[in-house]
């Protein structure tokens, strides 16, 4: 029995979740600071959630290359997790930095706001480092029910309310088939830990043909699909995106969808490793579904932040490409691919949130008629988002696919690269559209409401640099995402 | 006799009607319920498992099912109230405002 205490002390070791650690605990201390504020006081809960989530990336890039295993081999933070940490860490600072006045504004500055942020960023960690399906549905799960909540905080606003309840169906009932294939995964192979799973796949090759382990794989890809919003499971993204207060949506389209593809990265290339072949197949065709579709219904829309949700499903289509072609190459172009979508789509959100008026009525492109002569810095950071978001050089997004397509050409998917391409042709002429707007259209509005507050400003401005730099030296990143291969 | 197939047909008939429930019912605490069927169905695959390949690992699972269920069910029933605060309507057709 004291054996028993003694090794289980010894497998806990916290290294293994200090990060995600931190991020709970100093969630939960500030919800008791947003307690004992005065009513309407948020900015000091702002500053002190920017201040946590540093001290989480610092501790973060200080355990790069040290891997440690925790929790018997429940969590497991290697340079992959860490990686993708980050890429959350960096989402949570710019969501907070541009929601400040934007709650002032919507005239709901409530404290539990940053502690939820706090919560849904250590749900992704626990995420991005399970090494066991208990972790990974635990983490997934942390994540989704916060991001409930904040999708539908504005509880007097019914868009708000709509998106919210919208993205709990869909999310529960995603969760529902991700479950299941957990559990058929565990009938078949007797373990809930993922690398005893490939360990057990690899003694048995017969595993691969067993219709409950095939069965399995593709309940959980399932699961895992819904989060990422690949087509067909993307029926809630527009809705939600388009309800859910923006810089909410910023953050879902970029930190949590990460963890996703993480989770669905590491799930799919240690444990169905073995059916591989097939799974191939099955992410080329939805990998084509997801950026045409995206794309195509992109064309048509007038509001900006539903534009901007059908464009982030064409972009996981983009990430997928990387999966379809499973080699080194890809699955860092991936890694690289997601820390750019981050700095360029929260940059274009964090314009969305200053353009903004109280209830969102004024995020349509005519909304937008000649924002680029009345507010000319506005204008040019959202220039400089959307051409990296159609993938031009010198932006980051031209060197983001270009790692990706670079990966699919080296496994002889040629025809996957080239439909990329296309879609990314196409793109160009909902991108192009929103600068026609700016820059080709007679002012309506003087835009008098909107004033540049140094917190969103912050945020734009670490976008822009951000989208620059892995732009025009890729070089550095691209090694780190490289070290953080599985 | 009983045996771990008959379990795994159980569960798998509850997580098809928790399915089919989801996506025909109109009230939205049904639905719910639906959804609820099918993570409880999906306990019952995992105790069944756990009892026929001789570990506890699923039965610990379940566990966390359970609790994350619980937290879920507080959420949604609060995000019901609030819609129905607004639109005085639970019906799922009602979520019309955001289409297209």
């Amino acid at each position: 029995m004291e054996n028993l205490v003694q090794e289980a002390i010894q497998n806990v070791n916290l290294h293994a979740v200090m990060p995600s650690l931190i991020l709970t605990v100093a969630g939960m201390a500030l919800l008791m600071v947003a307690v004992f504020s005065p009513r309407g006081k948020t900015t000091h809960i702002a500053w002190l959630s920017i201040a946590s989530l540093v001290v989480a990336g610092v501790v973060t890039l200080a355990g790069w290359n040290d891997t440690q295993t925790g929790f018997a081999g429940s969590v497991q933070l290697d340079n992959f997790a860490a990686f993708f940490s980050m890429i959350c860490i960096i989402a949570a600072g710019l969501a907070i930095l541009m929601s400040d006045d934007y709650l002032k504004r919507e005239e709901f500055p409530v404290g539990e706001y940053y502690p939820l942020i706090l919560f849904t960023t250590a749900g992704a960690m626990w995420m991005v480092s399970g090494t066991d399906l208990i972790t990974i549905f635990l983490g997934l799960e942390v994540l989704s029910v916060s991001l409930y909540i904040l999708a539908g905080f504005f509880r007097d606003q019914q868009r708000c309310n709509e998106a919210g309840l919208k993205y709990f169906f869909l999310g529960a009932f995603s969760t529902g088939f991700l479950l299941y294939g957990m559990a058929l995964l565990y009938g078949v192979t007797g373990t809930t830990k993922i690398y005893d799973i490939a360990a057990y796949v690899q003694a048995n090759p017969d595993t691969t043909t067993n219709i409950m382990f095939v069965a399995a794989g593709l309940l959980m890809l399932t699961g895992f699909f819904f989060k990422i919003a690949a087509v067909p499971f993307h029926m809630w993204t527009p809705d939600v995106y388009q309800g859910a207060p923006t810089p909410i949506t910023a953050f879902m389209s970029a930190g949590p969808k990460a963890a996703a593809i993480a989770a669905l990265l590491r799930v799919t290339i240690i444990c169905l490793a073995g059916i591989q072949d097939q799974l191939t197949t099955v992410f080329w065709v939805l990998a084509v579904l997801t950026m045409t579709v995206g794309n195509l219904i992109a064309l048509c829309q007038k509001d900006l932040k539903r534009m901007l949700a059908y464009s982030a499903i064409a972009h996981a289509g983009y990430a997928l490409v990387g999966l379809v072609a499973w080699n080194e190459i890809g699955l860092s172009g991936i890694l690289f691919y997601m820390l750019v979508y981050t700095f360029m789509n929260m940059g274009a959100f964090a314009v969305l949130v200053l353009i903004g008026r109280r209830g969102e009525e004024q995020l349509t492109l005519e909304g937008f008629s000649g924002l680029g002569y009345k507010k000319p810095v506005l204008g040019v950071a959202l220039c400089i988002f959307l051409f990296s978001l159609m993938g031009l050089p010198p932006t980051a997004g031209f060197t983001g696919k270009f790692y990706i397509f670079a990966g699919a050409i080296n496994e002889g998917f040629i025809w996957l690269a080239v439909i990329g391409v296309l879609n990314s042709a196409v793109s160009l002429y909902y991108y192009l559209r929103i600068m026609v707007f700016m820059y080709f259209k007679e002012p309506q509005e003087d835009f008098s409401w909107v004033t540049i507050n140094a917190a969103t400003a912050v945020s734009i401005v670490i976008s822009v640099a951000g989208v620059l730099y892995l732009g025009i030296v890729p070089a550095a990143v691209m090694q780190f995402a490289k070290m953080a291969g599985l | 006799m009983i045996t771990v197939t008959h379990y795994l047909m159980l569960s798998a008939i509850l997580f098809a009607i928790g399915t089919l429930g989801v996506l025909t019912r109109k009230n939205a605490i049904v639905v719910f319920m639906c959804i609820e069927v099918m993570l409880n169905s999906v306990n019952l695959t995992f105790v069944a498992l756990s009892r026929h390949v001789g570990n506890l690992d699923g039965q610990i699972f379940v566990f966390f099912v359970m609790t994350v269920a619980a937290a879920e069910a507080a959420v949604g029933l609060a995000l019901i109230i609030a819609f129905y605060r607004n639109r005085e309507s639970i019906d799922v057709d009602d979520f019309n405002m955001l289409k297209w």
